[in-house]
């Protein structure tokens, strides 16, 4: 299934956050969205998701989505969300109660997610019992149990410390090389971008818009973190992405 | 080292103290025993001694024979059971439809816009000056009591429903919908549970309303019950018997107020 926005513009109140942004994700690629803090990235992804609804454009699918796919467009939040009083199972459980599952067969899905991220053992904790990284595993094993077609993943590193992402940033991979999956991933980091991003786009500052696509020509499961290649591509995003920050930088929030 | 501490006299060193204690009360189970029966103890002494009058203030040995022989001849029971069920019928009306209520307002713009100026007009009327129109809307008999002691547990128990709803975390909800959960769902499995430890915490405030809308509409026209026996132990001057009779409604204070303890233990483990 393809993910396409035409022409999307949205503001709120009265600032102004994207401005006539179009692009297309395909089926089987990872797209990177990066830009400067307040850029309207995370707004872009929400928009995506039907989270909320574009002030001008359109969003739309096309295509089927896959087999035993139950939610097309599933969302991996930066603060994982997770409902602290559900355990971890609970939490995996919770996307696919209100579907007409037989209960063995939910049942299969929610170990079957909770073994590919590694979680098995700790299908009964709570929550506020495991560290962080983990929680986000629990949010992964969530959206990848109802078989999406596209993952929305909102910035899912950036509330992890720098030894933790590095982890998680290889489960990703692995999870993607046993079986690849579609993917819109907004992040401020340049690294994680080129490090997952089949393509990434820039955007520049507020009101966002779509100032460069980068094509990155490696595959994800050769790429290492001090690949000279991907030292120079991240180079160039940082380039193009260095004057809109340093714009943004100087905003006044409400100016 | 000896250019680092210039200024001072170099060498000695000193421990660095210790600032940052206090501001966390901890548990002290035998704290609220101890002070009860220090108080107690007092009294007793002071009553004895002569210092406190038994015309101005019973001895508590006195109040607990009173208690003694109050439940020997089963009237403790007769006057327990329907103060009970009153508490219990009314508070229970009133709980229900406040966090009926509470929830609407939490979520709906309408329900908000209407019915919360409607609550804040409600909240300060003091509901035992309504007992005369509850008489004459559901009887003299128990239909009015449960009115005034649902009405009474109501307004706070919509009040803390809805701070609680407002309270629940945004970025739970909008996960639960970009799973696509139905809107039932997502009140059911997220907005509720997440508003629970706020309306428990609001449930001892209406309680406590409750126990005291209890004993007021007993006192206006009841022949049983614990406020029924307490105004008349009072018109009779019989000071045993009054204590006897507050000492039972602290207990039922108290008895509530640990039940509320064990629901939060039970339903809300989840938090530490």
């Amino acid at each position: 299934m393809e993910l396409i926005a035409e022409g999307v513009s949205h503001r709120y109140g009265g600032t102004e956050v994207l401005r006539d942004v179009s692009l297309n994700v395909r089926a089987g690629e990872i797209l990177c969205l990066v830009g400067p803090s307040g850029c309207g990235k995370s707004t872009l992804l929400r928009l995506l998701g039907g989270l909320e609804a574009p002030g001008a454009g359109r969003i739309s699918t096309r295509g089927a989505p896959p087999e035993g796919c139950l939610n097309p467009l599933t969302f991996v939040f930066q603060d994982f969300a997770l409902l602290p009083w559900r355990s971890v199972a609970g939490n995996v459980s919770l996307a696919l109660e209100h579907h007409a599952l037989p209960t063995a067969e939910r049942a299969r899905i929610v170990e079957d997610a909770l073994r590919r991220t590694r979680l098995s053992d700790f299908a009964g904790a709570l929550p506020r019992q495991i560290s962080g990284g983990m929680k986000q595993r629990v949010a992964i094993a969530r959206a990848l149990a109802v078989e999406p077609a596209v993952m929305l993943l909102d910035e899912p590193l950036s509330a992890l410390d720098a030894q933790t992402r590095e982890l998680l940033m290889d489960d990703l991979v692995q999870l993607w090389a046993r079986r690849p999956f579609t993917a819109v991933y907004v992040t401020h980091n340049l690294s994680e971008a080129v490090r997952l991003g089949d393509r990434v786009a820039v955007l520049s500052r507020r009101p966002g818009r779509v100032r460069e696509m980068v094509e990155i020509g490696i595959p994800l499961a050769e790429r290492r973190a001090e690949d000279p290649p991907l030292a120079a591509v991240e180079r160039r995003l940082w380039e193009a992405m260095r004057e809109e920050a340093m714009a943004a930088d100087r905003e006044l929030v409400d100016g | 080292m000896a250019e680092l501490s210039a200024g001072g006299e170099a060498g000695e060193a000193r421990p660095v103290p210790f600032r940052g204690g206090g501001f966390r009360p901890g548990r002290a189970r035998w704290a609220a025993p101890a002070l009860f029966a220090a108080l107690l103890i007092l009294w007793e002494a002071g009553s004895r001694a002569g210092i406190v009058s038994a015309l101005t203030l019973p001895k508590p040995s006195d109040v607990a024979l009173t208690l003694w022989g109050l439940a020997k001849s089963g009237a403790l029971l007769e006057h327990l059971v329907p103060s009970l069920t009153r508490f219990a019928v009314g508070s229970a009306m009133g709980v229900s439809a406040g966090i009926a209520v509470g929830v609407m307002i939490g979520l709906f713009t309408l329900a908000r816009a209407g019915l919360a100026p409607l609550v804040s007009a409600l909240f300060p009327i003091p509901k035992i000056a309504l007992l005369p129109l509850f008489v004459i809307w559901f009887g003299i008999g128990e239909g009015s009591k449960y009115a005034l002691i649902a009405f009474g547990a109501f307004t706070p128990t919509v009040v803390s429903t809805w701070g609680a709803v407002d309270n629940v975390d945004r970025t739970l909800i909008r996960m639960g919908q970009s799973f696509g959960m139905p809107w039932r769902d997502v009140v059911r499995k997220i907005v509720l549970p997440g508003a629970l430890p706020g309306i428990l915490s609001g449930l001892r405030v209406s309680l406590a309303i409750s126990i005291i809308l209890l004993v007021a509409a007993e006192m206006l026209g009841a022949n049983r019950g614990i406020g029924a026996y307490i105004l008349e132990a009072g018109a009779l001057y019989d000071l045993e018997k009054l204590f006897a009779g507050v000492a039972i409604l602290s207990v039922m204070g108290m008895a509530t107020s640990a039940l509320i303890g064990f629901l939060e233990r039970r339903l809300l483990g989840w938090r530490n």
